[in-house]
């Protein structure tokens, strides 16, 4: 763990993967609280309980954006199941490592793409 | 890339002038301050000297300037130097307040109260309003016949606001208490005459007046007595045991004669800066100025923008090569809103998109535009991204 931004987080913060809304989403799952500083939106587009699409909108410090960022890359085209096995370590190991503070509070990738994930099942479900 | 630094506020660089005055001090008159021979008594008087351009700079006596490692040193030593001498004060019944402060003291005040307090003197806080100003009937309300320190900001570090400093000092000396201010940010921006002002203790930082780093000076008017809390050689007239910082004290000593010199030019130029900046700045929509619209620092600029996340907007700015600085909890290392923003009543949400652009001697007009020409586009595409966004 660092204290500084990695070159793979500040890259991911100036050139963010798949940012924006998506029209008729399958699922969206939005987490996090503007009080602590960040908020993020996953929209889900699914075919065959694949990730056919994922876009992300998110409020938030350079670590929150990048691990948003990456998130999407990572899991787009994985199954439904495997993105739920997806979790935060991922998300910082892929970025190379998040200073320790921002662990916790910026690192909500994962729980908003398992938000959207469960969304979408129970949006099928009915 | 055009590099713009906009966070004076934070340090500056040393004034080539300032340099020019220490260069000698490292390598060639090195001796000791307090050594007897001819390599120590240049040193000395070089110190002497120096000594007297800070006292000048405040319309005090040079026996009232004590040079110190910084500016935290300085309220430090201001508070418990005096807390120590009035141990008699912390009577089990009392409920004090033994010193009162502000709510938006830079930290080298707050950590300092909450230590003593630990040891037992009563700290009062007061709340400030949307603007951060103190409220002065509740100072004097506040004040108890056990009461022996007021500390209260000369102007804040973040928001830039000025605190009513000459009538909290005729209520200090009305009601026989002392009176410390940190006046770190408004040196060189405001013409401070400590008699003029009832003031007893005043800190100085160097670095923020474009002098070198770890310096700083202490003003104590005659008379008043505090405790040392740096045991040694006895330096400074037994109050901060050290050897000097021969290089350092002749560099502040230097920067404070610039200050005389410059005074009026700075705050002429910074004022028409700090104008047009606020102006175009507040032009994009939903943003916000954070404190007082006139009992402003000449060179401060402290924004909000709805939406937006300060610690995602300075590293945008930083990529088009603008140095600027938020109270956005997100880039402080305690992860918590800066406590000046919570005390003026800003929502956490509020506090995180904000900004500060500090301004100083070298800035120009082309900088300040190239800034509010960059600045809207950051703020507009870190929207884009914001779900908190729908406009």
């Amino acid at each position: 763990m660092t204290d500084k931004y990695t070159e793979k987080v500040l890259d991911h913060f100036r050139n963010p993967r798949n940012m924006g809304e998506m029209k008729n989403p399958d699922g969206i799952g939005t987490v996090g609280n503007p009080t602590c500083g960040d908020v993020m939106t996953i929209y889900l587009k699914i075919k065959d309980d694949i990730i056919t699409d994922i876009k992300f909108k998110t409020y938030g410090c350079v670590a929150a954006i990048a691990s948003s960022s990456i998130a999407t890359e990572l899991v787009k085209g994985k199954t439904l199941d495997e993105a739920m096995e997806f979790t935060r370590d991922d998300v910082a190991n892929e970025l190379g490592g998040l200073p320790a503070i921002k662990m916790h509070c910026s690192n909500l990738a994962a729980d908003a793409l398992h938000e959207a994930i469960k969304d979408y099942r129970k949006k099928q479900k009915k | 890339m055009k590099k713009v630094y906009l966070d004076y506020s934070s340090s500056t660089p040393v004034d080539k002038d300032v340099l020019k005055e220490m260069i000698p001090y490292f390598s060639e008159i090195y001796g000791n301050a307090s050594s007897i021979h001819s390599f120590g008594t240049e040193a000395f008087d070089a110190c002497e000297k120096a000594r007297k351009k800070v006292a000048n700079m405040l319309n005090a006596n040079e026996n009232e300037i004590i040079f110190t490692g910084g500016g935290t040193e300085s309220d430090n030593m201001s508070i418990k130097g005096i807390a120590y001498l009035n141990q008699n004060k912390k009577k089990i019944n009392s409920k004090g307040p033994h010193i009162i402060t502000s709510s938006i003291e830079h930290p080298a005040i707050l950590e300092t109260c909450k230590y003593i307090e630990k040891q037992g003197f009563k700290v009062k806080y007061l709340p400030v309003d949307k603007y951060g100003l103190i409220n002065l009937n509740e100072l004097k309300e506040s004040i108890i016949k056990d009461t022996f320190l007021i500390t209260i900001m000369f102007a804040n570090n973040e928001i830039g606001t000025i605190e009513p400093i000459k009538e909290i000092g005729k209520i200090a000396k009305e009601n026989n208490v002392l009176f410390h201010t940190d006046a770190i940010q408004a040196i060189g921006k405001i013409p401070i005459d400590v008699k003029k002002l009832n003031i007893d203790l005043l800190s100085i930082s160097s670095h923020k007046i474009y002098g070198p780093k770890g310096v700083g000076a202490l003003y104590i008017k005659k008379g008043v007595k505090i405790q040392p809390t740096t045991h040694g050689g006895g330096h400074e007239k037994g109050l901060r045991s050290s050897t000097y910082n021969t290089p350092g004290i002749v560099g502040l000593g230097k920067a404070c004669e610039l200050i005389k010199q410059r005074m009026d030019k700075d705050i002429k130029h910074l004022t028409t800066l700090r104008d047009l900046m606020i102006s175009n700045v507040l032009e994009i929509e939903e943003s916000y100025l954070n404190g007082h619209p006139e009992k402003r620092l000449v060179n401060n600029g402290h924004f909000r923008f709805t939406a937006v996340e300060g610690e995602s907007l300075n590293l945008m700015l930083d990529d088009k090569g603008i140095a600027a600085s938020t109270g956005s909890a997100c880039s402080s290392k305690k992860l918590q809103v800066s406590h000046v923003l919570t005390a003026i009543g800003l929502k956490p949400e509020e506090a995180h998109g904000s900004l500060r652009l500090s301004l100083g001697r070298e800035n120009n007009k082309d900088e300040i535009n190239y800034v509010c020409e960059v600045l809207p586009k950051i703020v507009k595409k870190l929207r884009k991204m914001s779900p908190l966004w729908s406009r």
